[in-house]
Formats: structure tokens, sequence, C-alpha cells
């Protein structure tokens, strides 16, 4: 019934877009003593927002539309992370300090003979892309078909999320499971056979990034804006309602669930070559805890709040674990608080509440066409 | 005084045999048995605990009895289906405090209750057509909320909820409509306004009436069941069961 976006939300999404796609590039490729110029350091930084405001906006997907708090989406990012951590492996060949042209070094130090089964395939780029999407996918399928199968929510489905990520975390950290242990994989070269460390690369990977970003926000806006999106907010409120409607609660879930584990698999497929490491710290249940701060900050529900939420905060982070690293806990922890306390919801949400102030009339009109949050 | 009533089967469209249900150690249907005939308008009475509430989550499939079949449009046996499965067979409910989706607006509701492909794909991808959306705002008239299509589920009154539900049963295409306390905490004139609708719905649909409200169930003018303590105590009209010893007894508490 809605449309994808309105004619404001398109020229908002197409301007903001080409700023960071065209602007930021050019900027950053000013000479280097121009005031405008942007730091080299900068690029992949802002690539990685723009990763963070992809996981955001997965979780978004499940948490403001289907009240699926899961608090497990970071294992989801780590896991795509993984995969094109393992195509760089493979990737650096003999490049490696022992010079194993099949094995990682790694593999080489722990005296393995041959490459494991589940390693195979990985040199190619669309095998990887593939599992990229597949392996998150997958796991989520599984996972959810279990979970919502067994109507487990709210809070139970919070807390085994939890645990999901968890048990990742302890099992990566293993070094027999293959996959670098608490080291993880770094020292990365190359991608489709271009050098990391180039200028021209990493201003093609945070491109890539926002990419990725305008088209996973595209896929969601697409979700909520259907038929779907309406019963997955229906299945929110009032899950009875909606199975003795014949809807299968359940696939609904799964649905979504899965969809939003690929973009979050997709979002850390793109961090991990701008940040050159991928460690079992990804799964730490702290970071999934982190995403749903940046998403409720932001306004949940939203979609743009999501993103909003990601950039702000990680962007503070940024600075203040520059300046002051200690208060930077106390300063996400009480922002959570004060948030939920005086701003339930979010950023937008608040921005939306001045304006109505502003243009009383505006905002009714607008109230009677949106879905309340 | 129960029913058997095994030769009406062909013209039953519901038909519970001996469902028992207990929770612990209680027992909250105790071998209930009647015959819903197709196109029947029926109330069902009875004090609190005689089990209205847990027969209708036998019936939609929330609950699942200990013993007993219930057998719909004369093939189906409902305990071995889920929710979904039967509400696509046709049976509709409304539930006691009025369910619908708040954050929706009132066409929105009716679009999600219309009968079509509930598959997760075709929903993705649905476009509401002319005819849809033309059986939709038919619907909307007839429930009485002309002009407020565009409103939230939730900014509406109780009454106009409790109307907006068995909307939502009626565009659905329910062939069985089971109705839980319809007119609970309606004002006078839309509980006469909602019998009335309910009146015009049997003969089309089946309709089974849980109500406490004696003044709404003498004005359906419909054959009455009264269950006690799970099984049935007394059936027949409204001015049979009025009378009869046994319901009387219950009602004043003997």
């Amino acid at each position: 019934m809605g449309p994808l976006l309105d004619r404001r939300g398109w020229i908002g999404f197409l301007g903001t877009g080409l700023v960071l796609i065209v602007g930021i590039p050019l900027l950053n490729m000013l000479a280097d003593d121009s005031p405008l110029h942007l730091a080299d350091y900068l690029v992949p930084l802002f690539g990685k927002y723009a990763c963070y405001a992809l996981l955001a906006l997965s979780l978004d997907l499940v948490w403001g539309y289907a009240g699926i708090l899961s608090l497990g989406h970071g294992a989801f990012f780590a896991l795509g992370g993984y995969a094109m951590g393992m195509y760089l492996m493979r990737q650096i060949g003999t490049r490696g300090v022992y010079q194993n042209p099949i094995l990682p070094d790694f593999m080489v130090f722990l005296n393995w003979k041959e490459l494991p089964w589940y390693w195979y395939g990985f040199d190619h780029f669309a095998f990887a892309a593939l599992m990229i999407v597949l392996v998150p996918g997958v796991l989520a399928f599984a996972f959810g078909w279990l979970a919502f199968r067994s109507r487990v929510t709210g809070v139970y489905l919070s807390i085994i999320t939890q645990a999901l990520t968890y048990a990742l975390w302890l099992a990566f950290f293993r070094n027999d499971m293959g996959f670098g242990g608490n080291n993880g994989m770094t020292d990365f070269k190359d991608l489709l056979g271009i050098p990391l460390q180039t200028a021209a690369m990493r201003r093609g990977l945070y491109v890539v990034s926002v990419l990725a970003l305008g088209l996973g926000f595209l896929v969601c806006r697409y979700i909520v804006a259907s038929k779907l999106g309406r019963l997955l907010l229906a299945v929110r409120d009032a899950q009875s309602r909606v199975r003795f409607l014949g809807y299968s609660v359940a696939h609904a879930q799964v649905f979504v669930f899965t969809i939003s584990a690929m973009l979050a698999g997709i979002a850390g497929a793109l961090y991990v070559p701008q940040v050159g490491i991928i460690n079992p710290s990804e799964f730490s249940p702290g970071n999934s805890i982190e995403v749903a701060i940046w998403v409720a900050v932001g306004g949940r529900g939203t979609l743009v709040g999501a993103v909003i939420g990601a950039v702000v905060i990680n962007a503070a982070k940024t600075y203040l674990t520059g300046s002051v690293p200690e208060a930077w806990l106390y300063v996400l922890g009480g922002l959570f608080v004060l948030v939920t306390l005086v701003f339930p919801r979010g950023i937008v949400g608040f921005v939306d509440q001045v304006r109505s102030l502003r243009r009383p009339r505006a905002a009714e009109k607008l109230a009677d066409e949106k879905v309340a949050p | 005084m129960s029913v058997t009533a095994s030769p009406e089967f062909a013209t039953s469209l519901l038909y519970l045999d001996g469902v028992t249900v207990s929770f612990d150690g209680f027992k909250a249907l105790n071998a209930l048995s009647f015959v819903v005939d197709r196109g029947e308008l029926r109330s069902i009475i009875g004090p609190n605990g005689a089990g209205k509430t847990t027969m209708m989550d036998v019936v939609t499939g929330k609950t699942r009895p200990d013993d007993g079949q219930v057998i719909f449009d004369g093939k189906v046996d409902l305990t071995r289906l889920d929710e979904a499965a039967i509400a696509n067979l046709g049976i509709g409910r409304k539930f006691q405090k009025p369910t619908v989706f708040e954050n929706l607006t009132v066409f929105a509701n009716l679009e999600l209750a219309r009968k079509t492909v509930r598959r997760i794909i075709p929903t993705l991808f649905a476009r509401l057509d002319g005819g849809a959306r033309d059986e939709i705002d038919a619907m909307i008239r007839r429930i009485g909320l002309a002009g407020r299509e565009r409103v939230p589920a939730g900014a509406l009154s109780h009454g106009q909820k409790q109307w907006l539900e068995i909307g939502m049963l009626l565009i659905q295409d329910a062939q069985l409509l089971l109705l839980d306390e319809p007119v609970a905490g309606m004002t006078d004139r839309e509980t006469e306004a909602t019998a009335d609708l309910v009146r015009s719905l049997a003969g089309e649909h089946t309709v089974v009436v849980v109500e406490h409200d004696m003044e709404f169930v003498r004005s359906l003018a419909a054959r009455v069941t009264v269950l006690h303590e799970g099984s049935v105590l007394a059936d027949g009209s409204i001015d049979f069961v009025q009378n009869h010893q046994g319901v009387i007894d219950v009602y004043l508490g003997r």
C-alpha cells in the first residue's frame, strides 16, 4: 500500500547518498595541503560507521517492526566477517610468514598439514560472497525455526540470542576450530587482487559500504511498507490475533529474522577489510547489546533512526575513547538510561515531536498516515 | 440434558464429542458434547468457570483436549490442527477483550484479515486491487466505521474495536464465527446495534455467541446452551432455559 519512499524521502535519500558517495571520496582525493582535504584515516573510519549503520538497520527490522529484540546480532555480523576473513586469508598465499601457498599462517603454526574441508572454496570470491549471506542466514533460519516454532518471545528470546553469541564466542576462541583462535585473522593483503592498503581501495570499500547501507535501507523499507510489514507490526502487538486470522506467526518471524541476519552478515563482511582484522571479540555479548543501544538511541521502528543512532554513538565513541577513554562506558550507559526515560522514541521521535509542536497541522496529517512505532 | 445427535451429523457444522480438558486435575470441560447446525445462531451461557472460554480455546486450537473430538463440517477433526490451520478452514474467533492491531489503521486491520493467501512471500509482494479495496470499504461501512478508515485502531472506542474485530472475522470469510462476549463494555445503544449485526450474520454464517448479558442473549432470540462445570446443563429456547430448575439453581447459587 505505502510507497517505498515519498518524494521528500527520495530527495533526502538520494541527496545523502550523493554527498556520501561522491563528496567524501572527492574531498579525500584533494591535495594533502588543501584545507578541505579529508585525511586518509577517516575514509575507512566512515566506512566502518556505514557497516555499523547497516548492522543497526538489520536489528531495527526485527526489533522495531517485529518486536524481536535480538541481543545476538553481533554473531551474524561476525560470521559474515569471518567468511570475508577466510577469503582474505586465502588471498595472502605465499606472502605469509611461512609462505605456505595453501595454509594460512596460524594453521602452519599449529602444525596442521592440510586445509580443513570447511575452508574449501574460500579462495574464490564468489563462493565467499555466497557464504557471507548464507552462513548467517542458515544459522538464523535454524535458530529462528526452533525458537519461534516453540513460541519463545520477549525477554526469553533476548536471553537465548545472548547465549547464542556467547557460545560462538567461546567456540571461536578455540584454536582447534580452525578459525585462528584468540588472534583471529589479520595481515590481509588484497581483495580481488587489489591491495587493501591503497587509498583507492579504501575509497572503494567505503563507497561499497555506503551503497550496501543504501540498498539495505531500501530492502528494509520495501519490507516494512509491504503488507508483510503490517503483518509484522501485528505480530509485534497481538500475536494470538494474527494466529486466529490464519497466518503463521513463526513463519513471519523466521523470515524477517533470516533476512535481518543476512544484512548483518553483509555488514560484517564489509567491515573486516576496512579494519583489517576479525577475531572472536566480535562475538562478545556486549557488542550485540551495544547495537540495541544504537537503535534505541536513534529511535526504533523508524529505520532512519537506527542509522542515525549507529553513526552518532560511534562517532562519539571514536572521539571519547581517544580523549577520555575511561568515560566512554559511563556515557554509553547514561545515554541509554536517558533515552529510555526521557525520549523513549529516540532521536527521530524527539525530532518528530519538536516538529509537530512547530507545525501542528502538518503533523496531524502525518500522524494519520504514519504507523506509530 | 446433553445432546446426542449423530443423526443430525449431515447438517451439523460443528460437533463436539465428549471433549474433556483438565488443568491440574480441575476439569474445565467434562465430556462436553453438543452440535451446532450450519447457518445457526447459538448462544452459550453459563456461570463463571463453566468452561465457555475453554470450549472456544479447544475449537480454535489454542488448547488441546485430553479426550474427545471436535468435528468441523462433518469431516475435519480440529483437535489435530494448530490455530492458523483452523482459522484457514473458516473458523474466526473474537476474543473476550477486543483484540485488534492498535498501531495499524482500521483499513490495514481489515486488509490483513481479508481472505487471501496467508503465506509469507505472497504477503510480501501483495498488491491491493480495486476489488479488494471495494470489499474492505464495504466492510468498513457495514461495521459502522465509515470515515474512520485511516484512524489507528487503538484510537477507536471500546465498542468500535469490538465491531472492527467482528468485521475482521467477516472479511476473513469465516463460516463459523465464535464471538466471546461481543457486547462486554458496550453502551446500551452499541449493544442494540451489535445484536442487529449478529442477527444479520446468521444464515450466511454460523455464529456461536458466548455472553453474560441476558438482555443481549434474549434479543438474539436464538437457541441457548447452558454450560455448567464443563458440560451441558440445559439446551433450548431462552424461555425454556430461564425456567429450567437446574439453571435457576446454578445461577442463584442454590
